[in-house]
């Protein structure tokens, strides 16, 4: 921890990103998160893009999923944990206690490791989310809401006809992206993906990576993954992680090429992770 | 690429002695381990079955019934002597038809000089209660007095069982024809038989029938010449000397055939006696007694007497404990199941609360009956022996079967599904009632409906609020005084008549019917809304 140290006080100024080519969307402001005892993130401050990509990155037990749930403040659902610092969406602190998580997440959509559709039909998966946030009035409605968040999912040619099946009848990558298609349907602002294809062969990986590239059209996308490549093609900003904290933070392109710390170069080029 | 089977020449180092040593040990311990499990699961099939063969062997002859269908002819002066023709106190007058039956079988079977014993023979061949149906048939159509009416009357559980092959072991032996008859029916009777080998062969039976070890006393032997029945006392050679039983009053006609009928057990060692054994077999040579199915088995209540004995009261009350159980039960079983896995803080209290829940759940049931005696009866006042009582108890007994059940089952929904539920923003509360609870509500129903059949099956804690109290009415509600079917079980099970053992078993079946009914429901509830994910 201690040799860690001063990686961190020389990275401090890489956490802004290199460039201001789009607006802010979420400000963490020195973040910690506690396990019981244990801490997981360590003073962590980092501002995200709009409709853009930003990665995640950094070797096993780093604190990457864990920092990402607390965009959506997931964290809040385990006992044990502690977040503080702040987080600023559109201006408000998210981790305010009068913000309700419910409201946030449905701003803050989030698509996990492992698919897990409900057990339902695909039509109900999708209609899950905007029936309990009152997002459409009336069965034409909700129709149109499951048909565009399938399109926008790029799933719909391949379910039309069938979308009073069940969702967990799908393959792997179509139920990877009837989730992401399930997330998209309470027209949220950023969506998380933890891994989103990590139990995905690699043609459905690339059906997500593609889609997660037209998604950056509308929405503020932040994608933890353990597959350096796939950092490297879908995001537009990357950050390594390194036993809860950031080492670096910056252009996709800048980290890959030409990394300033001495671990992120070591990370990308294999020596460890 | 060479298989081991090639040869060690080709294996290399790769199949050593010590490697196949090894192996051969480890292949053992694997055919052990099927022989045991093989075993056990032999040792509880036939446990089951033992089970079923013998419960089923012992209620087979309780769900059939011998009964006399017997002409009675309803005098008024017996069944309504006062010309009232209300239906009430001729329903009530069952002391009237009684001793109407009585004297009809008397005018059928007994001379007029017949002392009071052998009348008491005749008249125990049917219970006081056996009129009852007659009765109430007549109060409802009070027409039929004054004219002959075929009734079935039921026959006293001993001669029930008698003609179902109890009370004694039995041989007939053909004797052969008479040669000479001399005496009187009064004085005793001595005939000589045709055949010295017939009456050997009829000593022979009374020898080999005879069991000096259980009762000392000879077997006897009945004889029969046409419709009149005579007891054996002495035989000598060929002759034999007799005593009139019952049937036509005459000596066999010279050339008649005897048959002998012979008991292994003498009349003062069995519950039937010989004369009452004429009677019913030469009944049953007319062909006036009928074996029909034994309908009181689920029509009647309760009863002092086996013959008349149902389980009715004991069915509506065993429901209407159910009933009481599962309201308490299942709805604070799946409350607290719910709340303690999804919503309880994990602390010190919560795992205080989880481990005297699993405790609870291995508490005496006995324990339980002195709680709700103390708390509902003493306590709050509640009447004794009524349903409403029985079900509370029980339903705190299985509470913490339901709770276990319904805690398992919540556990076995994957995370996944919550954490799926909260990413697109539903609330705990929403996440638990539209996706958890949904897919753990077959398991939730498995397990309480596994919990109710075990309440079902309870005795003990009933047994201590009272509810073996003698209920001889079906019960109207949960506040009215009843028994339930395993408390019966236990009373009859208690019982000293021989009769009461099919009727037991019988009630034992009714009991395992429910219990199986439940568990289907609980297999068929799975089987279809079980989901997979």
């Amino acid at each position: 921890m201690d040799g860690n140290m001063e990686h961190f006080t020389q990275t401090k100024s890489s956490a802004r990103a290199d460039t201001a080519s789009a607006p802010i969307k979420v400000d963490c402001q020195n973040i910690d998160v506690y396990y019981g005892d244990k801490q997981a993130i360590e003073d962590i401050s980092l501002q995200i893009e709009d409709r853009s990509v930003t990665a995640f990155i950094g070797p096993s037990g780093c604190g990457k999923s864990t920092f990402l749930r607390c965009i959506n403040r997931m964290n809040d659902t385990i006992e044990s944990a502690k977040v503080t610092g702040k987080i600023f969406m559109d201006g408000a602190n998210i981790n305010d206690p009068a913000i309700d998580p419910v409201l946030l997440r449905s701003r803050v959509g989030m698509v996990f490791q492992k698919p897990n559709p409900f057990p339902k039909s695909i039509y109900d998966n999708i209609a899950y989310g905007p029936r309990i946030h009152g997002l459409a009035s009336g069965k034409a409605e909700m129709d149109e809401v499951v048909e565009n968040s399938l399109r926008k999912a790029g799933l719909w040619e391949e379910v039309k006809d069938r979308l009073l099946a069940p969702g967990t009848g799908l393959s792997g990558g179509q139920q990877q992206r009837l989730c992401i298609a399930r997330a998209i349907a309470v027209s949220p602002e950023v969506i998380l993906m933890d891994e989103p294809c990590s139990a995905l062969d690699p043609i459905a990986t690339a059906k997500i990576e593609e889609l997660i590239d037209e998604l950056r059209e509308r929405y503020c996308i932040v994608i933890v993954t353990h597959s350096m490549q796939q950092a490297a093609r879908v995001s537009q900003k990357t950050a390594f992680f390194h036993l809860g904290k950031l080492i670096e933070y910056g252009d996709t392109e800048r980290i890959f090429t030409n990394p300033e710390h001495g671990r992120t170069q070591d990370y990308i080029t294999g020596r460890f992770g | 690429m060479n298989s081991p089977s090639e040869g060690a020449a080709n294996t290399g180092s790769f199949v050593t002695e010590e490697a196949l040593r090894r192996l051969k040990k480890r292949h053992g311990a694997e055919a052990r381990f099927k022989l045991y499990g093989q075993l056990a699961i032999g040792i509880a099939i036939v446990a089951l079955v033992t089970l079923l063969i013998s419960i089923f062997g012992q209620a087979s002859s309780a769900f059939s019934r011998h009964v006399l269908s017997y002409d009675l002819n309803i005098e008024a002066s017996y069944v309504d002597p006062e010309r009232t023709r209300d239906p009430d106190t001729i329903a009530r007058n069952v002391s009237g038809f009684n001793l109407m039956l009585q004297d009809q079988l008397a005018d059928e079977f007994l001379s007029e000089d017949a002392d009071r014993n052998i009348q008491r023979e005749l008249y125990g061949m049917f219970t006081r209660l056996a009129v009852l149906p007659i009765a109430r048939a007549t109060a409802d159509s009070p027409q039929t007095i004054g004219s002959e009416q075929t009734f079935n009357v039921a026959l006293a559980d001993d001669i029930d069982l008698f003609l179902k092959g109890g009370v004694s072991a039995r041989k007939s032996v053909a004797v052969g024809v008479v040669a000479a008859g001399e005496g009187s029916v009064e004085d005793g009777i001595t005939l000589t038989l045709a055949s010295l080998d017939a009456v050997e062969k009829l000593r022979a039976t009374l020898t080999e029938l005879t069991r000096t070890d259980v009762d000392n006393a000879p077997a006897v032997a009945l004889m029969k010449a046409g419709n009149t029945w005579y007891r054996l006392e002495e035989s000598e050679g060929r002759s034999l000397s007799l005593t009139y039983l019952a049937g036509p009053r005459m000596l066999p006609s010279n050339g008649a055939a005897i048959e002998a009928l012979v008991l292994a057990q003498s009349q003062e060692n069995r519950t039937v006696t010989d004369r009452q054994i004429a009677w019913t077999e030469i009944l049953r040579a007319q062909g006036r007694i009928k074996s029909k199915l034994n309908t009181t088995l689920f029509t009647n209540s309760d009863s002092t007497y086996p013959e008349l004995a149902g389980t009715a009261a004991a069915i509506v009350g065993s429901l209407l404990t159910m009933l009481v159980t599962a309201m308490l039960a299942i709805p604070v079983g799946i409350f607290a199941a719910v709340y303690l896995e999804e919503f309880a803080p994990k602390n010190k209290l919560t795992s205080l609360i989880e481990v005297n829940i699993n405790n609870l759940a291995a508490v005496p049931s006995i324990v339980f009956g002195l709680l709700g005696a103390a708390v509902f009866i003493n306590f709050m006042g509640l009447p004794r022996s009524v349903p409403l009582v029985g079900g509370l108890v029980l339903g705190l007994l299985v509470l913490p079967t339901v709770i276990i059940a319904s805690r398992a089952a919540l556990t076995a929904v994957p995370p996944s599904i919550r954490t799926a539920a909260l990413g697109v923003g539903a609330s705990k509360t929403q996440s638990v009632f539209h996706h958890v609870l949904p897919l753990a509500a077959p398991g939730i129903m498995t397990g309480a409906i596994i919990g109710m059949a075990r309440a079902l099956g309870e005795t003990a804690p009933l047994l201590l609020i009272g509810m073996v109290a003698f209920v001889a009415e079906v019960p109207d509600g949960p506040m009215d005084e009843s028994t339930v079917l395993p408390v019966l079980i236990y009373k009859w099970s208690t019982g000293a008549e021989r009769a009461w053992e099919p009727q037991t078993a019988a009630a034992i079946i009714v009991l395992l019917v429910f219990l199986v009914l439940m568990n289907l429901i609980a297999i068929i509830l799975r089987r279809r809304f079980e989901r997979r994910w």
